[in-house]
């Protein structure tokens, strides 16, 4: 049923190629002469029809869940949502769902039944009116494309048009993602404010995401002050830096330098494997080897150490951020112009003081940037600190005790229950938005600096 | 001149070279410390990767095969009647006749009884049940079949449990080995490959669970990522590299770009939440839900990836071009977009293994449902491989330990493969000019 309507489009898409194609050749072989060659023609036709059927389907399925539901829901008898908040509604409505899907638990209320009739007869009547539509539109749209067949018919000029604001329109999608990351984080953040002051939020220094499930539940108030969760992400972060700058830096001084051509050749894509590994391998890898490892460790020289210590995850973290940097400092350090080389070994110096003295610190900048966008990725990094990080906030900043961060609060908070007007949830977001704020302001920094830096030799 | 060269003078100390020569040893020395640690910079990040790898495989290794019992099974017509099929004892069946081949146990005995029916795995009953459902006729014959042993068992066999743990630390105990060792003497134990972790859908029993469903949530997430984000990205990218006006509209698109590619994983699973899931009403779990996701992240990867690609053409192809009265779109989908063609293709595989591995945006659309059958559209809920990956992580029977191991490594062998495509197409097919 979904597929008919595409079906129509392909169909109505190849026949107006066709016909158009054929009613061009036809005028050029009466003895006219086309300003565009036939298949333009032809082309013209398929988009014509192609850009806005395809547009209006999927819009059109796209709404059309949204539309029906509403539907069905203004046509309950009177009553029967009475006393209900919008998580209860959300029920009757799925529960309604999957009844007219055939799959009926118990014994439903008698207007439930007649909505779920509703429901599955609205649906076979959208999907009707949708192939009528879509016949009718390319119908139209192919005679019209039809009409425009001439010999002196701009037809390639028409179809580039149509090309290249096809291309805007892909280039405006990467606006439209970002507008939609602003627009969704910052509408529920302020649900999420309307229900915690943002003084709270800033500077509460407990982290207690829970809601009362009942009215009367003592003892159940949630507390939302994200400082210990940010806490806790700048002790993974630093962990993580600890272990992947000085590794990290000190390779790509290696191989930028000293390595034998043959060493690097292989080195570098070696370590590049290291960079392609799925986050979610180094997770497994922090509770398989590492977390143990650290744990048994510890004990044998007396320390208490949590099983999910932050150092497990941070310095697994800091494994993953090794080739990140040593890259971005290996191409700082390739940056940096011959002539300062040459001059620094030709006053005399040994190619350690030269790479220690001149080269180290002209890369300098480059260095910084690539470990800045380095933090911003430890800091949104998710699935190594879900697995092997805690889960409670505390105010610590022990190494070796367990502390949580802003991603494994977003994850646990929406993982299993996810209705969109309890605070639990939207802490998520207001958790999501100051993340995308922090990394997004680090990046740009970064990226400044790294821009400056080039300039300067240029 | 000689003196005025050198301070110091030749009836004092000694000269520059003198000094020079004699700081070089210490001089050296240093440098040759800078070399070794950064020797040691390298090998310890060899080290982590080898650790890395040699755990999985060594954890990975035993869940590619699997024990498996062959028994006689005597479809007993008390405990399963053809009328009152699907139903019937069939875990009863398959006890009694399990019981009667192992050496004293008193099948009497309710306590025992549950041991030795806990040796099989709980799908063998499904696997006679289907077995006799299919063909009635089978109901008071007796049928020889190989049916998986259950986790415990499986990991005795295996040698992960070890035997001279103390019993009342062993999941399997004395009695329970005894039997198995009988029944390795008769010959029934068998352990081949596991084609199951590739046939099978998630279940609770480390035994019975497969990649099938993750391995097709995959698939029909990263089509749907693919459609989306390579139509777009292309699009995009010959925009921006050949018509866009040098103006701060196309700017603002650039730094668009740049930024998207930066935005941490997790916020994309919170744009997915909020406007897919909670605007526009899409199922959760849906591997549809989670294509589009993966297609907002790799189009960074695939437009940067084509611009360079684009680049790399040589001008004099498309002066060519133009000289014989192409127009600029013809220059373009004719002649560069041909030659450009394997650097696109490379930076789009590159961009879809990474949408392979990626987890977190995922998790947040609900793609980690327990689903025990796989996906025959995307519109059905499923799991994709890292989020099945993260399942079995965080369960806690040991079964699973070896399973997601080996689930990281084929997660690892198909990005392998994935790369090494790309690679291959980089080296074939692209041009020096």
């Amino acid at each position: 049923m979904t597929a008919l309507p595409f079906v129509l489009l392909a169909v109505a898409v190849i026949a107006g190629y066709t016909i158009n194609r054929m009613a061009a050749k036809s005028i050029r072989d009466g003895g006219s002469r086309l300003h565009s060659m036939a298949s333009y023609h032809g082309m013209f036709s398929a988009l014509v029809i192609l850009v806005p059927v395809l547009t209006f389907i999927l819009l059109w399925l796209l709404l059309q869940g949204t539309v029906i539901d509403r539907l069905v829901m203004g046509a309950l008898p009177d009553g029967a949502l009475e006393g209900l908040d919008s998580g209860g509604v959300q029920l009757v409505l799925s529960e309604i769902k999957s009844i007219s899907r055939g799959q009926v638990f118990g014994t439903p209320e008698s207007w439930k039944l007649e909505a779920a009739e509703h429901h599955a007869a609205l649906q076979t009547k959208a999907g009707w009116l949708l192939v009528a539509s879509v016949a009718v539109i390319s119908l139209l749209l192919l005679g019209f494309a039809r009409s425009r067949v001439a010999a002196e018919f701009r037809a390639r000029q028409g179809v580039e048009g149509i090309v290249s604001g096809l291309m805007i329109f892909c280039s405006t999608v990467a606006i439209f993602t970002t507008i939609g990351i602003i627009v969704s984080l910052s509408y529920e953040t302020l649900r999420f404010l309307d229900r915690v002051p943002l003084y709270e939020f800033l500077f509460g220094l407990n982290w207690e995401p829970q809601i009362p499930l009942r009215e009367d539940q003592v003892a159940a108030e949630g507390a939302f002050g994200w400082i210990p969760v940010i806490l806790g992400t700048i002790v993974i972060t630093v962990i993580a830096l600890v272990v992947a700058v000085p590794v990290g830096l000190f390779s790509a001084i290696y191989l930028n330098e000293f390595a034998p051509r043959k060493l690097r050749a292989v080195v570098k894509p070696l370590l590049e494997i290291l960079a392609g590994v799925p986050t979610v391998v180094y997770g497994f890898f922090a509770i398989l080897v590492v977390a143990p490892a650290i744990r048994s460790f510890g004990q044998s020289i007396g320390l208490d150490v949590a099983p999910n210590t932050a150092l497990a995850a941070g310095s697994v973290m800091g494994i993953m951020l090794i080739p990140f940097i040593s890259s971005f400092a290996d191409d700082a350090l390739s940056a940096v112009p011959r002539a300062l080389r040459d001059g620094a070994l030709g006053l005399g110096a040994t190619r350690g003081e030269m790479m220690t003295t001149v080269l180290f610190p002209a890369a300098l900048p480059g260095i910084v940037g690539g470990v800045l966008l380095a933090v911003s990725r430890a800091i949104g990094e998710t699935m190594i600190v879900v697995m092997a990080a805690g889960l409670i906030a505390k105010m610590t900043i022990n190494p070796l005790d367990s502390v949580t961060t802003v991603t494994v609060q977003i994850v646990t908070l929406l993982i299993g229950d996810t209705s969109f007007d309890n605070p639990k949830t939207l802490a998520a977001f207001a958790l999501g938005m100051m993340l995308f704020l922090v990394t997004l302001m680090i990046n740009i920094f970064a990226l400044r600096i790294v821009r400056k830096y080039r300039e300067a030799y240029d | 001149m000689t003196d005025t060269a050198h301070p110091s003078g030749p009836s004092g100390k000694k000269n520059t070279a003198d000094i020079v020569a004699a700081s070089l040893k210490r001089r050296r020395r240093k440098q040759a410390r800078l070399q070794w640690i950064g020797l040691g910079a390298i090998s310890i990040a060899f080290v982590m990767l080898f650790i890395l790898v040699a755990s999985l495989l060594s954890t990975g290794w035993h869940a590619f095969t699997q024990t498996h019992l062959t028994l006689d099974v005597y479809v007993d017509p008390e405990e399963i009647r053809e009328e009152k099929l699907p139903r019937g004892g069939f875990d009863d069946a398959l006890g009694a006749s399990l019981g009667a081949i192992l050496p004293d146990a008193d099948m009497e005995d309710r306590k025992t009884r549950k041991a030795v029916e806990g040796i099989l795995s709980n799908g063998a009953q499904f696997e006679l049940r289907d077995l006799v459902e299919a063909d009635p006729s089978l109901i008071g014959q007796t049928i020889t079949m190989t049916v998986p042993v259950s986790d415990p068992y499986d990991q005795l066999n295996k040698g992960l449990i070890k035997r001279d743990t103390p019993e009342e630390n062993r999941r399997v105990k004395d009695r329970e080995i005894a039997w198995f060792d009988a029944l390795k003497e008769q010959g029934a134990i068998s352990k081949p490959f596991n084609w199951a972790l590739f046939t099978n859908a998630d279940s609770r029993f480390p035994e019975l669970a497969g990649l099938k469903g993750a391995l097709v949530g995959s698939f029909w997430a990263l089509l749907t990522c693919f459609l989306v984000s390579f139509p777009l990205g292309i699009g995009a990218a010959i925009y921006l590299e050949e018509f866009a006006p040098k103006n701060k509209l196309s700017d603002f698109i650039e730094v668009n770009i740049n930024n998207l590619a930066a935005v941490p994983s997790v916020v994309f699973g919170l744009l997915a939440l909020a406007v897919f899931i909670g605007w526009f009403g899409l199922p959760r779990s849906a591997p549809f839900v989670g294509g589009l996701t993966l297609a907002l992240m790799t189009m960074p990867t695939i437009i940067i990836a084509t611009r360079a690609a684009l680049k790399a053409v040589p001008p004099s192809i498309r002066e060519a071009a133009l000289g014989i009265g192409a127009s600029k779109q013809q220059m373009i989908f004719h002649h560069v977009l041909p030659l450009a063609a394997p650097g696109i293709l490379t930076g789009t595989i590159i961009g879809l293994a990474q949408a392979l591995g990626e987890t977190a945006p995922l998790l947040l659309i609900g793609m980690n449902a327990f689903i025990t059958s796989a996906a025959s559209s995307p519109f059905e809920s499923a799991t994709a491989l890292p989020t099945q990956i993260f399942i079995w992580a965080d369960s806690p029977e040991r079964g699973f330990v070896s399973r997601t191991s080996a689930a990281i490594l084929v997660l690892l062998g198909f990005l392998v493969m994935m790369n090494a495509i790309a690679i291959y197409l980089r080296q074939k097919f692209e041009r020096k000019w």
